[in-house]
């Protein structure tokens, strides 16, 4: 395998990887935007609830809840 | 030949499908743990699977593994080098790798003995032509990838040393890159100085997608939970969400009001959340999916160059040029 360094490269190097880049993916299927936006904000809703960082968590619960302090009676 | 330029309207593709979505409250979060220890800028931050031990790295050269909880270190490591940039945990917990301007990435096996001497069981893994800028395990101990200065990204044996796949296409540096969740098959992304963000099949070497729609350097790139798109945060002071399937930028992060560049991203458990920490010491948190920012947060007093959530979702932690770390919650 070929292991490079791009300051090594010319432009022109980088032109010719750009085009054979571009060329293999304009062959690439792809979805409706709309569809693919809808499919985000159903994955976050089902979700969410089970978050914790957007819910909250009850301090008690907290695995990272400041310590308390020792009271010596 | 160019790449389609994106008008901002088109970006606001994910926000105009969310518009009735019920938008957020407001967040309580605030530091719950201050990690003190290092002696220069904190670079890199990488949480264990146990979701309290957190590895760091620093430009005072040293690697330290923290108990979240308690804020004790465990382990220290000194590494021959300043500057190391880049440090991950591996999957079992058992091990930390690590590198920056040595050009290498080397793991560590973490002892219980605490008497050990770490560094003479130190394994030098990956061998690049300029710094290492970010390393990731696998889904095992055994492989990790890892992006360069050199502007290559490559998977290690780590037994071996041996290198498996070499990734070329970015035009300079490599900044960060992210595995795929698992669920989602072998690919990664990675962001580099060419602004580009390309996507990588971990088997052939192929670059499969390349974005570019990014203003100055990517620093920083983040997969979202279901695979199917990533974040990005960048020097442009814009973070911004790719949808895979769609092939194109769907929503941009973004205030007038904040010129700073963005350092480090990552989600909440679900997706709704995203946060980036910038150099302008702050963090922000912005509705994935309505593109407003939810919550500013203060406390870090030099640039916030790492930032991971943990992986259970309860907690994330930073890191800064301000030597600290600090778990927020």
């Amino acid at each position: 395998m070929p292991v490079i360094n791009v300051d090594d490269l010319t432009d022109k190097d980088k032109a010719v990887m750009e085009v054979n880049q571009l060329k293999i993916e304009v062959k690439l299927e792809r979805w409706l935007t709309s569809k693919c936006c809808e499919e985000i904000k159903d994955y976050i809703q089902a979700g969410v609830e089970e978050d914790t960082l957007v819910k909250g968590i009850s301090e008690e619960k907290n695995p990272f809840k400041e310590k308390g302090g020792c009271v010596i009676c | 030949m160019e790449r389609p330029r994106f008008t901002p309207k088109m970006s606001r593709c994910l926000h105009q499908v969310a518009e009735k979505v019920e938008g957020l409250g407001q967040f309580v979060m605030k530091t719950r743990r201050t990690l003190k220890g290092h002696g220069n800028k904190v670079l890199c931050m990488d949480w264990c699977k146990d979701k309290r031990r957190i590895v760091s790295s620093s430009q005072d050269g040293k690697v330290i593994v923290w108990d979240a909880f308690t804020t004790n270190k465990e382990h220290a490591v000194t590494m021959p080098c300043t500057w190391v940039m880049a440090c991950a945990y591996a999957p079992s917990g058992c091990a930390v790798a690590c590198g920056g301007l040595d050009n290498k990435c080397s793991v560590y096996p973490l002892s219980l003995d605490k008497n050990e001497n770490l560094a003479a069981k130190k394994k030098s893994v990956a061998m690049h032509t300029n710094y290492l800028s970010a390393c990731s395990f696998t889904n095992s101990d055994m492989q990790i990838l890892t992006s360069s200065g050199d502007g290559t990204c490559a998977l290690w044996d780590v037994e071996s040393g041996q290198l498996l796949q070499s990734f070329h296409g970015h035009a300079a540096d490599v900044l960060c890159l992210d595995l795929a969740p698992s669920e989602t098959g072998n690919t990664f992304v990675s962001g580099g100085c060419d602004k580009k963000a390309n996507v990588w099949d971990m088997r052939s070497g192929q670059c499969i997608q390349s974005f570019e729609t990014h203003e100055s350097d990517i620093n920083s790139v983040r997969y979202y939970p279901s695979g199917d798109a990533f974040a990005s945060g960048s020097d442009d002071a814009t973070c911004r969400l790719y949808d895979l399937r769609a092939d194109r930028e769907v929503a941009i992060y973004s205030k007038e009001s904040i010129i700073f560049g963005v350092s480090s991203v990552d989600f909440s458990l679900s997706g709704r959340l995203l946060f980036g920490g910038y150099n302008d010491y702050t963090i922000n948190v912005w509705d994935v999916l309505k593109g407003t920012r939810v919550s500013i947060l203060f406390g870090h007093e030099n640039r916030v160059s790492t930032l991971r959530v943990s992986p259970d979702g309860t907690a994330f932690c930073t890191g800064s040029w301000d030597h600290t770390l600090r778990i927020w919650a």
